[in-house]
């Protein structure tokens, strides 16, 4: 399967704004913590952690990165810590029951499907497999404890994207100025922008989504 | 996980002093009760509506402790741009979510911090439409509240000038009101969205008016339009409770407890509440008070009731009529959003600077009872993309080149009045919290009548944004702000609280906060939570001199 991402602005990169006013001492010391302190693996087993890192890649992929964002160590981190959202489902269980339960079920899903684990499969089949929990077309004995849906976007799909676009180079390829304190915003207006924000220079995407 | 939480890891107010919310590293001096005080006041919570009245009652003269169980930040220290770092002002302890529309907690609805959810809202400061005060009697459908239009209107006019709300010269709904305190910001490109499209399709806009500054006010400066203001305003441009009430309170002798969880509200043998038996510094005290105001919002306040079970009150305080935590309401919070052709950036400037309140004021034409108003929106990128991926289940590449067109979306979304049904509740759990205390069971479901209210307002948002040029459109549905749960009223028969803010059960034991909402009306509760808590300062200054207290 080839995947080509598409940014709007394939040379902007918000890390260049550390050292100028959009930056302060506060911001640079969590940004610093997210860049250089990527925890290791804690709470899951190896594999499930195998399977993990396969998921992240499919929720995300990142084909074109050398180094990609890392995804599964932050994950582990908030189960291993207990960083809570707030939010418990009263038809899943607790966080991290409920993510090694999901896990395990993938890969029964995966093995039942197509005879093996699920982050050997080819992507199309990935692919195939999560759609199908989505749906709640699981078919595997696992799924009847846990709703796939609520399982796939309510813990899979908010944590790998707000994991993701927490991240500088997620900012970059969309476009985000990024932090913002002391210095803001001046030009708030349509189609501007201050010297200090991305210069978009590919509109194509644009253009394909409106047609 | 987060790093700068000095301030969640002992408490910061005690010493005789409390931070200094406008000076990095600053103190200004606090007075101190011991627990075996008798103070006027226990309050437990310092958001919108026990902040607020902390301070009034502590520059009328009255003795006031005020708990809360998040942590006292300094905005300039302890805040960065980032969405992630700030989760730290969120109520992240589980609660449990139950019914057909089982609503995430946290980010979107709860705050734990000196100053409650006010340290993270965005600011939109709307007034009840005047009808809602007497909706049963004038619009028929849900239950008239025990206080009428004109007077909330006076107190919606002292809320305005103490946050010196930013609003427009004249705003196009409802009856006159005076004009607001300072001018209205700069209407950024996504609010111009709505401004366009209201105009296509023959309806009002107005700038939303906003708690955030548009002039410099003492030591805190204006807004300089950085866009994290759902994340917490690291600048002090935002006139939350923190920054506001809270300085009030200290100046006028109040005493604020950080990091202090109130576990239960204690009563003697009499019935009467004694004091508050409460969690800080890794052990439980006893805060003996004459009255205590429960202030915890919809949630925490019904939870803290019903732990508060003794013989005399065997189904929890003030719950004779089985009403506390009945009622529960969440705003429906439905979104359309669109591609523009124009680059709209909509990460600048406070998140919702253009409102249409066409369908809370207009009654013709609907197909259910009750109104909504909406906003231009602006969401930071992790916000965005999980309301993306958990609305529509996109994932893979599709939401990664979906996210690429963050700067040219631009985004419509309600603030829908839900009906108030007993169904919808907060109940204790039988699993407990790290504390030993029983966690929260909240179960939401939508009328037919809400149903119909979220899809008209889908409809009309997306014929508006088509007008304004967006195309390629994609809904999401959410739920915002809680309230109800206590509500107040005329007759100890159908209600938990009376008109002045005191339960009927216990007189000494009082309620100041969202949760007294009999109806949710389609606007954001801040402001009323403020007005109400202005006008129970009032009713106990009142009856305090008449010796009725």
């Amino acid at each position: 399967m080839v995947e080509r991402f598409r940014s709007l602005y394939p040379h902007y990169d918000v890390l260049a704004k550390r050292n100028t006013p959009s930056w302060n001492d506060q911001t640079r010391a969590v940004i610093d913590v997210r860049l250089g302190a990527v925890p290791p693996r804690r709470f899951f087993t190896e594999a499930e952690w195998t399977t993990l890192v396969a998921l992240c890649d499919r929720v995300i992929p990142q084909p074109e990165r050398a180094e990609p964002v890392p995804i599964t160590p932050w994950i582990d981190a908030r189960l291993q810590e207990g960083h809570g959202s707030g939010t418990r489902f009263a038809d899943l269980p607790p966080g991290p029951e409920a993510w090694r339960h999901g896990l395990a079920a993938i890969d029964a899903e995966a093995i039942l499907r197509f005879g093996q684990r699920f982050h050997r499969l080819a992507a199309a089949e990935q692919d195939l497999i999560l759609t199908a929990i989505d749906a709640g077309k699981g078919r595997a004995e696992a799924w009847s404890s846990l709703p796939g849906r609520k399982f796939f976007r309510h813990l899979v799909l908010i944590t790998v994207a707000e994991i993701y676009y927490a991240h500088p180079a997620a900012w970059s390829e969309i476009g985000f100025g990024g932090p913002a304190s002391p210095r803001g915003y001046l030009r708030l207006g349509m189609d501007r922008h201050d010297p200090w924000e991305a210069a978009e220079e590919d509109r194509g995407p644009v253009d394909e989504a409106r047609r | 996980m987060n790093v700068l939480a000095d301030a969640e890891e002992r408490p910061r107010a005690s010493g005789g002093q409390a931070p200094d919310v406008f000076r990095s590293g600053g103190w200004v001096p606090m007075r101190e009760f011991a627990d075996e005080e008798m103070v006027d006041f226990a309050i437990v919570g310092t958001g919108a509506g026990g902040g607020t009245l902390a301070a009034r009652l502590a520059e009328m003269g009255f003795s006031v402790v005020a708990f809360d169980a998040g942590a006292f930040w300094r905005p300039l220290d302890d805040f960065a741009s980032d969405e992630t770092e700030q989760d730290k002002l969120y109520w992240l302890d589980e609660r449990i979510s139950a019914g057909d529309a089982s609503q995430e907690f946290g980010s979107n609805n709860s705050g734990r911090s000196v100053g409650g959810s006010t340290v993270h809202f965005q600011m939109v400061a709307l007034r009840f439409r005047p009808e809602w005060f007497a909706v049963r009697t004038k619009l028929g459908y849900g239950r008239d509240w025990p206080v009428g239009a004109d007077e909330m209107w006076r107190y919606y006019a002292k809320v305005e000038d103490a946050l010196k709300i930013a609003g427009p010269v004249r705003y196009p709904w409802g009856p006159h009101r005076g004009r607001y305190p300072y001018r209205a910001h700069e209407v950024n490109a996504a609010g111009l969205v709505l401004a366009k499209g209201a105009e296509a399709l023959g309806v009002a806009w107005a700038p939303t008016p906003l708690a955030t500054l548009s002039a410099p006010r003492g030591k805190a400066p204006p807004c300089v339009y950085r866009g994290f203001c759902k994340v917490g305003c690291a600048t002090n441009a935002k006139q939350s409770v923190l920054t506001t009430f809270i300085p009030r309170a200290l100046a006028a002798g109040a005493e604020i407890r950080d990091l202090a969880m109130v576990g239960r509200v204690e009563t003697g043998p009499d019935g009467l509440a004694t004091g508050v038996l409460y969690h800080r510094g890794g052990v439980w005290r006893r805060q003996r008070a004459r009255n205590v105001v429960v202030a915890g919002y919809a949630i925490e306040t019904p939870r803290l009731l019903l732990n508060s079970a003794s013989p005399r009150h065997p189904d929890g305080l003030a719950n004779s009529t089985g009403l506390v935590g009945k009622c529960f309401m969440a705003h429906s919070n439905h979104a359309v959003w669109g591609i523009m052709e124009e680059e709209i950036r909509w990460y600048k400037g406070p998140p919702s600077m253009a409102v249409c309140e066409h369908w809370n004021y207009v009654d013709e034409g609907k197909d259910f009872h009750g109104g909504y108003a909406f906003m231009s929106q602006g969401p930071l990128p992790a916000d965005h993309a999980r309301a993306l991926a958990s609305n529509t289940g996109l994932f893979g590449m599709a939401l990664r080149q979906r996210m690429a067109l963050y700067n040219h979306m631009a985004g419509l979304k309600i603030v829908g009045e839900t009906e108030p049904r007993e169904d919808n509740r907060v109940e204790l759990a039988d699993e407990k919290d790290a504390l030993g205390l029983p966690r929260a069971r909240i179960t939401f479901s939508y009328s037919d009548n809400d149903k119909r209210l979220f899809q008209h307002s889908l409809r009309f948002m997306r014929q508006m944004l088509e007008a304004a040029g967006a195309r390629d459109f994609t809904e999401t549905a959410s739920t915002a702000h809680l309230m109800g749960g206590c509500r107040f009223g005329t007759s100890p028969r159908d209600s938990v609280v009376g008109p002045d803010g005191r339960t009927w059960d216990i007189p000494n034991l009082w309620v100041c906060d969202g949760s007294l909402f009999p109806t949710s009306g389609g606007v954001n509760p801040s402001l009323t939570i403020m007005a109400l808590a202005l006008r129970t300062a009032d009713r106990i200054q009142a009856l305090a001199q008449r010796g009725e207290l």
